[in-house]
């Protein structure tokens, strides 16, 4: 591309503390392209985002738009420059309609023109095939509804450079479908846009060029059609890597768990799950697949005992554990495990070290007032041996290490206590590749061993490869069990949408 | 803007010291500037104020009758910290734990002075702990905010004890005067070369609070249960049951504060009992950074600083007001630096806005 670059971004470094997480970044973003940045959990592409929107001020560098220098001292400075920024969670007051909050913050006159305001949101939805109603109330909105909002109101701002974090995290594949589609008509208008990523498989669907970040400074930029996932990967990772997931295939032995009927109700009394029943087996990987909010976090909770179930019964190895908190659960000598999505908020205590971490679920079995830590700190040092974890001793705060290193503290605690039935939710979310398929590979290992695993995911490739079967949920009801062998990712979107799933697929499971 | 702040990273032992090194030289130069206004001769005044607190063995033994309740307040409070449930009613176990003891002491004046001390001690503890569980299971059942319940309980318990000291408790044979009639020799502690026994109370509490907290299973409860009641739920346990037990004990202990002081400082119960200990303490445990031992150090240090202000009261004539403003200088730049332990300042010189941008 030998355009005039209409964004250059040179030498920005931004640092945190010890911590620099933008070192002498350069980036040149042309008008009319779509650009991706690159990169793993906490390689910096966040924080320079958000140096360019005028969120954060760079401690040195500098932004020129069109050639002209710029500083940001705030977001509103980087709006008037024509930035927009659609942030992964979305910034819209709930109980307004979507007309309301587009303009909110908007200077104008006190009355709000309701007509031109509605012409004006019409224009542009027509031009980039944005379909909205202005009059709905955002908390009546999909998710997919939402962002088309966030966009909307960032192009009635002006914008023209459009920067979105981790749009596709929330979509299903058929709203990521339509998110592209608008996004393409964007570039052909002359916008530039940036997307914030890790999935690679959309960057090379989406982009027209690719800047890679590792550890906060560029790798590179290069062409799409230059390049490929494998050599994307190399460059994100700084080593190559094989991106297969094995599955072991293994007989499934007997039901470990057993879900049936099963309804909890949520705060606001609605059904968080209606009326779900499955099985898991020994030695068996079941995913659970659904767009965020399906009832996944009720669904491992439930099972765990920490959320009140409304009815329905839980067998664990045939005894029904509904009702029980998870004391009385360990009471009962039902060895299960679980991995909550919340790693530092729920299955660690985040200002303790692994010492006082292990001992966690133990304690309550040593006898006496005090407690003996020994035992503990003798399993912590082992398993920083066995899991190759990265810190700088076992009585560190684990709260510091590293997100990898943090879910190797929990899963490998979790896998000492050899469970039978494992629960993992989102186990590899913010973690880097190399750190994920460790993960993988011990959840595979633990398959070996007969546990039974419900894994709940959000990356659809990984469903498919890595478990023997998918269960879908859609608004806490079950769209489909499927044998994930002769799955396809769009039957996953449709089921995730709510279309229950046809006698044809899934092989009668 | 001329300056931003930052959060620090890691910072060396050896510069948080030097951090409060140089509020503890500050806050001197401050208050320095206001007894000069005063007419006074700052330097002679300060080594006056050490004069005061450590000048001899009586003003010594002062230092350590103040340091007594200020400790075990402290300790108290920082078990309810350590939950993150914000205890501000400390006062009020003090007195609610220096009535019960009056109540027996009061009552069975003839009873043998071990027995009668060991009462008392038990009544003041179970007192100051139902005080505090009163809250503690609001915010249990119903999720009261338990800042603004612990603090309303103070002005009960402190009425209550004032409607005794005036009204049904006024001693008749004081021609008027409202006060409860002294205890016995019985209800009084002994004294310890020379310091009431409260000295000895106080060590063995710093040592039982900090096994209770690092080594037990109930102290570890305790710390997980602050730092998340998720995984506190999530491994087991039942946090419920423990903040009732937890808070019961910092009530306990607080409650214990005001037998002591009833019994060896006061000799009776009176609504000056508390000396404000109850608010002081918070201020000590937080400096203390809630572990006993640095508590320990923090209030005795707290009680210097006021005994020393005492003295440069009569010493100087200066007026009671005006060494409180000094105390409070000093104080206000040694709470401050702890801002600086965690911050720092970053000026630079940034350019004006400069550019706008024109069409698209």
């Amino acid at each position: 591309m030998n355009r005039r670059a209409f964004i250059q971004i040179r030498g920005i470094t931004k640092t945190f503390g010890a911590v620099t997480a933008n070192n002498n970044i350069s980036l040149n973003i042309c008008k009319g392209e779509i650009h991706a940045l690159l990169g793993e959990n906490g390689s910096g592409k966040s924080t320079l985002m958000n140096v360019l929107s005028g969120i954060y001020s760079p401690d040195s560098g500098s932004i020129f738009i069109d050639g002209k220098e710029v500083h940001f001292n705030s977001p509103k400075d980087s709006i008037k420059a024509g930035i927009g920024m659609i942030h992964q969670h979305f910034k819209l007051v709930e109980v307004l309609t979507a007309k309301e909050n587009i303009i909110a913050g908007q200077k104008g006159s006190f009355f709000i023109g309701s007509k031109d305001l509605s012409r004006k949101i019409k224009d542009i939805s027509e031009k980039f095939g944005l379909e909205i109603d202005p009059d709905k109330k955002v908390y009546n909105m999909s998710v997919g509804e939402k962002q088309t909002v966030e966009i909307i109101k960032v192009l009635y701002r002006g914008a023209d450079i459009l920067i979105l974090d981790e749009p596709t995290a929330v979509l299903t594949p058929q709203e990521t479908k339509r998110l592209f589609d608008i996004l393409r008509k964007m570039k052909d208008a002359g916008c530039a846009v940036i997307i914030i990523t890790h999935k690679l498989n959309e960057v090379m669907e989406i982009s027209d060029r690719i800047t890679v970040l590792r550890r906060g400074e560029t790798v590179g930029t290069v062409n799409k059609n230059e390049t490929n996932i494998r050599e994307l990967t190399e460059m994100m990772v700084g080593r190559p890597i094989d991106l297969s997931i094995k599955r072991i295939e293994k007989n499934p032995r007997s039901p470990a768990l057993q879900v049936k009927n099963l309804t909890v109700l949520n705060e606001d009394k609605r059904h968080a799950l209606d009326n779900i029943s499955f099985e898991l087996s020994a030695g068996e990987i079941l995913g659970v697949a659904g767009v965020a909010g399906s009832g996944q976090r009720e669904l491992c909770e439930a099972i765990a005992g920490l959320y009140p179930v409304a009815g329905g019964e839980i067998l664990f190895e045939g005894e029904n554990i509904v009702g029980k908190n998870p004391r009385e659960i360990i009471k009962m000598g039902i060895s299960m495990s679980f991995i909550p999505e919340d790693r530092l908020g729920m299955g660690l205590v985040a200002s303790m070290d692994m010492v006082d971490n292990f001992i966690l679920k133990e304690y309550q079995n040593q006898k006496g007032f005090l407690i003996d830590r020994r035992p503990a700190r003798k399993k912590a040092e082992q398993l920083v041996k066995k899991l190759d974890i990265k810190t700088p001793g076992v009585h560190y705060p684990v709260k510091l290490l590293s997100g990898g290193n943090i879910q190797k503290v929990l899963l490998g605690r979790e896998i000492e206590s050899n469970p039978h039935l494992l629960i993992t939710a989102y186990p590899v979310r913010g973690l880097d590749i190399g750190s994920s398929y460790t993960i993988y590979d011990l959840l595979n290992e633990q398959k070996l061993k007969n546990v039974a695993i419900l894994y709940i995911g959000e990356d659809l490739d990984v469903l498919l490869e890595l478990c023997d079967r998918i269960m879908v949920l859609c608004e806490g009801r079950i769209t489909g069990i499927v044998d994930a062998r002769d799955t396809t990712k769009e039957q996953l979107g449709l089921m995730m949408a709510g279309e229950a799933i046809s006698d044809g697929i899934g092989g009668g499971l | 803007m001329i300056f931003r702040i930052v959060k620090r990273a890691e910072l060396s032992k050896k510069k948080a010291i030097a951090i409060r090194a140089a509020a503890i030289v500050l806050a001197l130069v401050a208050a320095a500037v206001f007894i000069f206004a005063l007419g006074r001769n700052p330097v002679d005044v300060y080594l006056s104020m050490l004069k005061g607190a450590f000048g001899s063995s009586y003003r010594f033994r002062e230092i350590i009758i103040k340091a007594i309740p200020l400790t075990i307040t402290s300790l108290g409070i920082a078990i309810a910290f350590k939950m993150k449930f914000w205890n501000i009613g400390a006062e009020g176990q003090i007195f609610m734990g220096a009535f019960a003891a009056s109540l027996f002491a009061l009552h069975f004046r003839d009873m043998q002075k071990p027995l009668m001390l060991l009462i008392m001690a038990a009544a003041g503890i179970i007192a100051g702990g139902l005080w505090a569980l009163i809250p503690a299971f609001f915010k249990a059942q119903f999720g009261t905010n338990e800042t603004l319940f612990t603090l309303m309980m103070n002005y009960i318990a402190l009425k209550w004890v004032t409607y005794l000291q005036y009204g049904p408790w006024k001693d008749p044979a004081s021609f008027g005067f409202p006060k409860v009639a002294n205890f016995s020799d019985n209800a009084i502690l002994p004294k310890v070369f020379g310091i009431h026994i409260g000295w000895i109370i106080t060590l063995i509490l710093i040592a039982a609070v900090y096994v209770f907290i690092n080594r037990t299973k109930k102290g570890y409860e305790i710390s997980v249960i602050g730092e998340s009641e998720n995984t506190a739920r999530y491994a087991g346990m039942n946090v419920r049951k423990i903040i009732l037990t937890a808070i019961f004990i910092s009530g306990g202990i607080c409650g214990l504060t005001g037998m002591i002081q009833a019994s060896a400082v006061n000799n009776t119960l009176a609504v000056e009992v508390t000396g404000g200990v109850g608010f002081t303490a918070i201020i000590t445990a937080w400096l203390g950074q809630l572990s006993a031992p640095i508590i320990f150090i923090v209030s005795f240090l707290f009680a210097a600083l006021l005994q020393g202000g005492a003295y440069i009261q009569s010493a100087f004539q200066i007026p009671q007001a005006a060494a409180q403003i000094i105390q409070g200088t000093i104080l206000f730049f040694v709470l401050g630096s702890e801002f600086f332990i965690q911050y720092r300042l970053v000026f630079k010189n940034e350019h004006p806005l400069k550019t706008k941008k024109e069409g698209a």
